[in-house]
């Protein structure tokens, strides 16, 4: 109607142009028989409620954005981190889009990731001729030198053999005996994209190492093994490195797709970037140790370390914050005989120095907070050491153990005495919880802006600001790239906190003449 | 002695899961620390161990607590007569959800419970009659039971359903360790059944490994929900049950069988009289064309 060749305009502002808001005025008065602008405001406030959130709470047969996603998503990440490995889902097409689209929208990169396609013949009689031809075409098309195997409900439920599957497809030759092919069984109602990971990674432990133990010796490679387990921020996996390196740590971090994932656009496509070698996998039972470095969802590589490779597995805490970096970087230190040296020092007392600058603005700041386990409990510990306080914190997949531990850290500290912790609840229960006792922001991924969007429209004075940190992140750019682990990335997370709070200061102070008394340049 | 573990299947009706309660008895009774994993939606694998009507299953278990991550070992492992540890999977009624799933969740469950860390001997699966789906061969996938023993009787419907089992088998034992141990005769008293068994057994590439005669004790005990072993350790068929697990724990015999063809099946029914010869000129025919060739 009013687009002109010249100034072609977006669905918004055009949709706000007088024509437009006349054509869906119509539309909504003749076809959609709409409550009432007023019932249907009466009916939002009620959702505002104490009354609603109690009857939320008691909500049995539904889950509203769980905060999560499901097990192969987790596998395919996991994969991603290998050399040339190309993520293989046994299962049905769609799944796998769902994945590659996921990953895309967070990334901006295009996601290699491959299934067999199941369909409803396969349903019927297994799908082991899928995984033939499957497994034949994606190793002559994609030339991959090795393809890790996740499944789909679909797959699981039929009850699909991976292991006799790949077995025989090696017997039959469509590829070869000695092609690596890892498998994790990776039905998608079981647990989250945490447990995949978990899955995949104790299939590659038990592919490259399990029947390799004899001739291995713990420390004789003098490496630490570093697993970063679902982790998004390829910042993190640099960090690490540059850590380990300051130290002068010779290290692998097993899993590690912050090339794939982050490749130029120099002209050349890449399928493959980068990650852990097969060779760094095999060698990796003759570490000092192996760090799990999100120990609540790496229960099985945990086990597998332990039992298999006879590693002591050095209890740690995922290292967000100051206090969590310490204990990383000491246990390396001690593990390895190697100083903590004085770069880290610095680096180390330039946070410091930031924390105690930026106090004043975070101390007493109120959090709303919902993520993965290890995330969440790394985030608390860390708003705690700032003097912030969380108030709600929210994880849908995490187990009783867990909330025990939050409980008991947040007892610990004067500033987590006002806070529930929620376990198995999902988004639409901490929607509730924004209204009826509000935080001053709320920090998780881009999911949280509908939430935002709800406490705005109840008045200016109850909106609820997301702080965007966690996965996925699908409305800003580039924070995939960011760093939230060690030093430096506490550094990151202090700055996004208070930069917000600024902002969300100068939001409120601009009123000329009303509110701009406290408008002032220097913060 | 390292941990062995059986499944045993056979045609639905064909006395699978009072066999290897009794069996499992015997074992207990002789020494063996064993448990019995129930992977039938029916549930009935371990009543006469546990003189309870229906033990509590996994999967009601996990449905009442929400998932089965809620569960806990002690909530749905149970020991029984000769402290034989007794575990039913479960499943749902008849005509919805998926059973087979049950079977693979019940037993990546117990895997990760550690229940087979315990210091046991054998593990018996008791898996529903025909292999159905996926879910179904889960016991017999790698690192689980690798002897797998068919209960048969001399009955054609019997015996067709252990060559479709060893067709099943078949198709495991190329990828994995799954081997076929034997055929277990449980008698319905027809006439020369233990020699069609035995033959059908060579045929099949394996043994009969022990005749179970018929034995109405074995319902007298069933009734008081209990094996025999236990309700009248003196009677012969509490013997004819140590025999058989005596037979068991000294069997070498492990096999990729060889299922035969309906033809090869035919010919050996025909041969013990539990077929007619096929009579090509009346098929098709209805009773009335019949009539009217016969007075003809």
């Amino acid at each position: 109607m009013s687009q002109a060749v010249e100034n072609i305009k977006p669905s918004y502002p055009l949709f706000r142009d007088e024509d437009y808001k006349a054509s869906l005025k119509n539309k909504q008065d003749m076809f959609e028989e709409r409550h009432s602008p007023e019932k249907v405001r009466e009916i939002f406030e009620w959702t505002t409620s104490q009354e609603y959130q109690d009857l939320n709470f008691q909500r049995e047969a539904l889950t509203i954005n769980p905060a999560k996603a499901c097990q192969p998503l987790g596998s395919v990440l996991c994969a991603l981190g290998f050399e040339k490995t190309l993520p293989y889902v046994h299962g049905s097409q769609g799944c796998v889009a769902y994945f590659r689209t996921y990953f895309n929208r967070h990334f901006k990169e295009p996601v290699a990731c491959v299934s067999d396609s199941m369909t409803e013949d396969a349903a019927v009689f297994g799908g082991q001729k899928n995984m033939f031809d499957g497994l034949e075409n994606a190793k002559a098309l994609y030339k991959p030198e090795m393809i890790a195997v996740s499944t789909t409900c679909m797959a699981e439920v039929i009850g699909d053999d991976l292991n006799a599957f790949i077995g025989n497809a090696k017997k039959e030759g469509h590829v070869p005996e000695e092609f690596p092919t890892p498998f994790a069984h990776t039905p998608s109602f079981v647990g989250s994209h945490t447990t995949g990971w978990d899955n995949m990674f104790e299939g590659m432990q038990r592919y490259f190492t399990l029947n390799h133990m004899d001739d291995k010796v713990v420390g004789s490679n003098g490496k630490i093994n570093l697993v970063a387990g679902f982790e998004t921020y390829l910042g993190n996996f640099r960090v690490l490195r540059r850590m380990m390196e300051e130290m002068g740590v010779p290290h692998s971090l097993l899993s590690d797709p912050s090339e794939v994932l982050d490749t130029p656009a120099d002209g050349q496509y890449r399928m493959y970037e980068g990650g852990t070698t097969q060779d760094e996998m095999k060698d990796a039972p003759n570490a000092i140790d192996t760090l799990l470095l999100q120990p609540w969802q790496l229960v099985k590589t945990k086990k597998f370390v332990k039992d298999t490779w006879n590693q002591p597995g050095t209890e740690l805490s995922i290292p967000i914050g100051l206090k969590a970096t310490d204990e990383f970087l000491m246990a390396v230190s001690r593990l390895t005989g190697k100083e903590v040296p004085a770069s880290l020092e610095k680096e180390r007392g330039r946070l410091v120095d930031m924390m105690t600058d930026s106090h004043a603005w975070l101390h007493g700041k109120k959090f709303g907070l919902y993520g993965d386990a290890d995330f969440v409990m790394g985030m608390t510990a860390f708003l705690l050491e700032l003097g912030a306080e969380p108030t709600h914190i929210l994880c849908n997949h995490a187990n009783k153990r867990w909330k025990k531990a939050m409980d008991a850290m947040l007892e610990g500290s004067p500033y987590g005495a006002n806070c529930e912790v929620h376990i198995g609840k999902d988004l639409w229960h901490f929607r509730s919880l924004m209204f009826t006792n509000k935080p001053d922001f709320m920090i998780g991924n881009s999911y949280g802006k509908f939430i935002q969007r709800d406490t705005l429209a109840k008045g200016k004075e109850f909106e609820v600001p997301l702080i965007r940190i966690g996965f996925p992140i699908f409305d800003r750019h580039h924070l995939h790239r960011m760093t939230t682990w060690g030093y430096e990335g506490a550094m990151y997370i202090l700055t996004t906190l208070v930069n917000a709070v600024l902002e969300r200061l100068d939001e409120e102070t601009r009123g000329m003449g009303t509110t701009d008394y406290n408008h002032d340049l220097v913060r | 002695m390292a941990l062995r573990q059986a499944a045993i299947y056979g045609k639905g009706g064909i006395g699978k899961s009072t066999t290897t309660q009794n069996l499992v008895a015997a074992l207990a009774e002789a020494g063996k620390k064993v448990m019995i994993v129930g992977c039938d939606p029916k549930a009935d694998s371990t009543r006469l161990i546990l003189h309870s009507k229906a033990q509590n299953t996994i999967m009601q278990m996990a449905a009442d607590a929400g998932s089965v991550e809620d569960l806990e070992l002690e909530d749905v492992l149970k020991k029984g007569y000769g402290d034989i540890a007794c575990v039913e999977s479960g499943g749902p009624e008849p005509g919805v959800g998926c059973a087979g799933r049950g079977v693979i969740t019940a037993i990546n469950f117990l895997e990760e419970e550690g229940a087979y860390e315990e210091d046991l001997d054998f593990v018996f699966y008791d898996v529903l009659g025909d292999v159905v789906c996926g879910g179904f061969a889960m016991p017999i996938r790698e690192n689980k039971a690798q002897e797998i023993y068919i209960v048969c009787s001399g009955e054609m419907m019997a015996m067709y359903a252990a060559n479709n089992i060893a067709k099943g088998i078949v198709k495991y034992a190329n990828s994995g360790g799954v081997r076929l141990a034997g055929l277990i005769c449980n008698s319905r008293n027809t006439a020369r059944e233990d020699e069609l068994i035995i033959e059908l057994a060579r045929q099949l590439g394996t043994q009969m490994i022990h005749f179970v005669p018929r034995d109405n004790v074995v319902q007298r005990a069933e009734i008081r929900r209990m094996t025999v072993i236990e309700y009248d350790p003196k009677a012969k068929q509490a013997d004819e049950y140590r025999a058989l697990a005596k037979k068991i724990i000294e069997n070498q015999m492990f096999v990729i069988p060889t299922p035969i063809s309906m033809d090869a099946l035919e010919d050996l029914l025909m041969e013990f009289g539990l077929m007619d010869e096929e009579d090509e000129s009346i098929i098709g025919k209805t009773a009335e064309a019949e009539g009217v060739a016969a007075t003809a």
